[in-house]
């Protein structure tokens, strides 16, 4: 038993200094002073001014920022509806395509997405004469088809997990089938919501493949900004980059974390009153 | 009847309205890149000869589909990808479970925070954590300093821009999808079940065969597609740590789009692709939803 446990611990140790490692050595060298990563040859936020005053990485970050807020709002709604349409509509015609075209997007390689979108939009191009160029739009489009899918994941986990008796009760006194997801099931599922919403906001600030192939000449996002700097090597401005944004994301989850925690330590008091 | 109007009509949209985004979005495109696979590539916007021509009528070739077959390049790129996923896939599973099974296991609020540290890389920038890897891993990088320094080498190896990165790239990535639904199955599996086979004399190995292992296997399933699917078609990994003989086919199909900028070609490649994928994400597809079914 005892060894078994060491082992245990081993695996743990191991697989999260995997994980960590890496981040925390772009972080660290992130503060060198040289371009190179072979010496250190000092302490410096030289990478960090450079960062600020590098206007192509701001204007790329706008527009990720932008195009993220958009996409995750509408993947939201989208992923939301999706998710009861799943959960609480019962059987309906097409169900199982609908499952299928729902869960496929969490898998499907970048490569294709990216592609097939855009083969889409130029075929759209040809017949509507929409969309009239490509770029902010047509990257929102596709970011909200794929982050739909992971928000009615996360969605959908919380309404099959969720106690259906004030639902069904608000049922039996008569209400709507709209009233009642209005009134009872969205302020319930609002949390999973919001995650489902970060998830979005996430996955579309990183995407880099749908969306070199889906922009135009004029729109680079962030991340391919940033791929376009370190294709060919190790940038130094990246690496503050990176800091900053580990940095941000690190923060956030903490918090949200402690809310949660918070929230949970709360249940639990009110349950054991 | 009047009261069932409104029912309905709520009914329908919340069907239809996500049926539509997903219909015209998701399943549309790869109509159309079937179509555009089936064409011949043109210098002309778009690249591609129309499905119908006036003169000359409906125009369909399978030139691509047979180019694919008579060049190496792409049976090669095929073969590869399927073999580092696969290979990656299992390692993700051999670092994943004891993980999965020690967070499961843990107590309370470590449970959490052992969780936390699982999701967190997730939330950062998958670019920036491949990109963190070239700072590991080339000649002067991290890995080679540490190894210079203890001096179990005395040349720096070269480890950046070959296969060996990428399956420590798509492991290192893809390591938290393979826990989730890991810790998800080991999490429901009680302690008390794992006790009373104890107490019945069965031995620890025989316990994790008999028990924790059957238990877990929707976890395994789960995880490995999770990892498997987007690992066989990753292009970000491959093309910034691998050689220039990591042939992938996600980077194959992306250079074929926007070096050689044909089309037709590319589309063929895509189709093929999603021709293999189609019963891995059927098996990701009922497996999901059997998941969703048993929490119910």
């Amino acid at each position: 038993m005892r060894r078994h446990r060491t082992f245990i611990f081993s695996c743990l140790c191991f697989g999260y200094a995997f994980l960590y490692i890496p981040i925390l050595a772009m972080i660290a060298w992130s503060f060198n002073d040289s371009r190179l990563m072979s010496v250190w040859t000092g302490f410096s936020l030289r990478w960090y001014q450079a960062l600020w005053q590098n206007e192509q990485i701001i204007d790329a970050a706008l527009l990720s920022l932008r195009i993220a807020f958009v996409s995750a709002t509408f993947a939201t709604l989208l992923g939301t509806l999706a998710a009861l349409a799943m959960a609480r509509l019962g059987r309906f015609r097409g169900r199982t395509a609908f499952s299928g075209m729902l869960a496929a997007p969490l898998v499907m390689p970048e490569v294709i997405t990216g592609l097939s979108l855009l083969m889409l939009f130029v075929s759209l191009q040809g017949l509507l004469g929409w969309p009239a160029k490509r770029g902010a739009d047509t990257i929102a489009i596709a970011h909200i088809t794929f982050a739909m899918a992971y928000v009615a994941v996360v969605v959908q986990a919380r309404l099959t997990a969720m106690d259906r008796s004030l639902e069904e009760a608000a049922m039996d006194l008569g209400g709507r089938p709209m009233g009642v997801t209005l009134d009872i099931t969205l302020p319930l599922i609002a949390p999973a919501m919001l995650s489902g919403w970060l998830l979005a906001f996430t996955l579309s600030l990183d995407d880099l493949v749908i969306a070199s192939f889906v922009s135009g000449p004029e729109s680079s996002t962030l991340p391919m900004v940033i791929y376009s700097k370190v294709r060919l090597g190790i940038a130094p401005d990246v690496n503050a980059l990176a800091a900053v944004i580990v940095g941000i994301v690190g923060l956030g989850v903490l918090a949200a974390g402690w809310i949660m925690l918070r929230g949970a330590k709360r249940e639990g008091t009110a349950t054991t009153d | 009847m009047n009261a069932m109007r409104p029912e309905r009509l709520w009914r329908r949209t919340v069907i239809g309205i996500p049926y539509f985004w997903l219909l015209a979005f998701f399943l549309a495109p790869f109509a159309i890149v079937l179509r555009i696979s089936f064409s011949d590539p043109i210098i002309a916007q778009p690249p591609f000869t129309p499905l119908y021509d006036p003169a000359q009528g409906l125009y369909l070739t399978a030139d691509n589909y047979r180019f694919l077959t008579e060049d190496d390049l792409y049976w090669v790129s095929y073969l590869k990808s399927i073999r580092i996923a696969a290979v990656s896939t299992l390692l993700c599973l051999l670092i994943g479970y004891p993980m999965a099974y020690g967070i499961a296991r843990a107590r309370g609020a470590w449970r959490n925070i052992l969780l936390l540290l699982v999701i967190l890389p997730f939330w950062t920038s998958f670019l920036l954590r491949v990109y963190a890897w070239m700072g590991m891993l080339s000649g002067h990088g991290v890995l080679n300093q540490a190894l210079l320094g203890m001096g179990l080498i005395e040349q720096p190896l070269k480890i950046l821009y070959t296969d060996f990165a990428v399956y420590l790239g798509i492991v290192y990535s893809y390591l938290p999808f393979m826990i989730l639904p890991l810790y998800a199955t080991l999490e429901r599996l009680d302690g008390n079940l794992l006790d009373a086979a104890a107490d019945l004399g069965g031995r620890p190995r025989q316990v994790f065969f008999d028990v924790t292992l059957p238990v877990s296997l929707p976890g395994v399933v789960a995880g490995g597609l999770l990892v498997f699917i987007p690992a066989l078609g990753e292009f970000v990994i491959p093309s910034l740590l691998g050689g220039l003989d990591t042939m992938m086919i996600g980077k194959t199909l992306y250079d074929e789009f926007f070096i050689n900028r044909d089309w037709p070609l590319a589309s063929a490649v895509a189709t093929v692709l999603v021709l293999i994928l189609l019963v891995p994400i059927m098996l990701f597809q009922r497996f999901s939803q059997a998941d969703a079914g048993a929490r119910r």
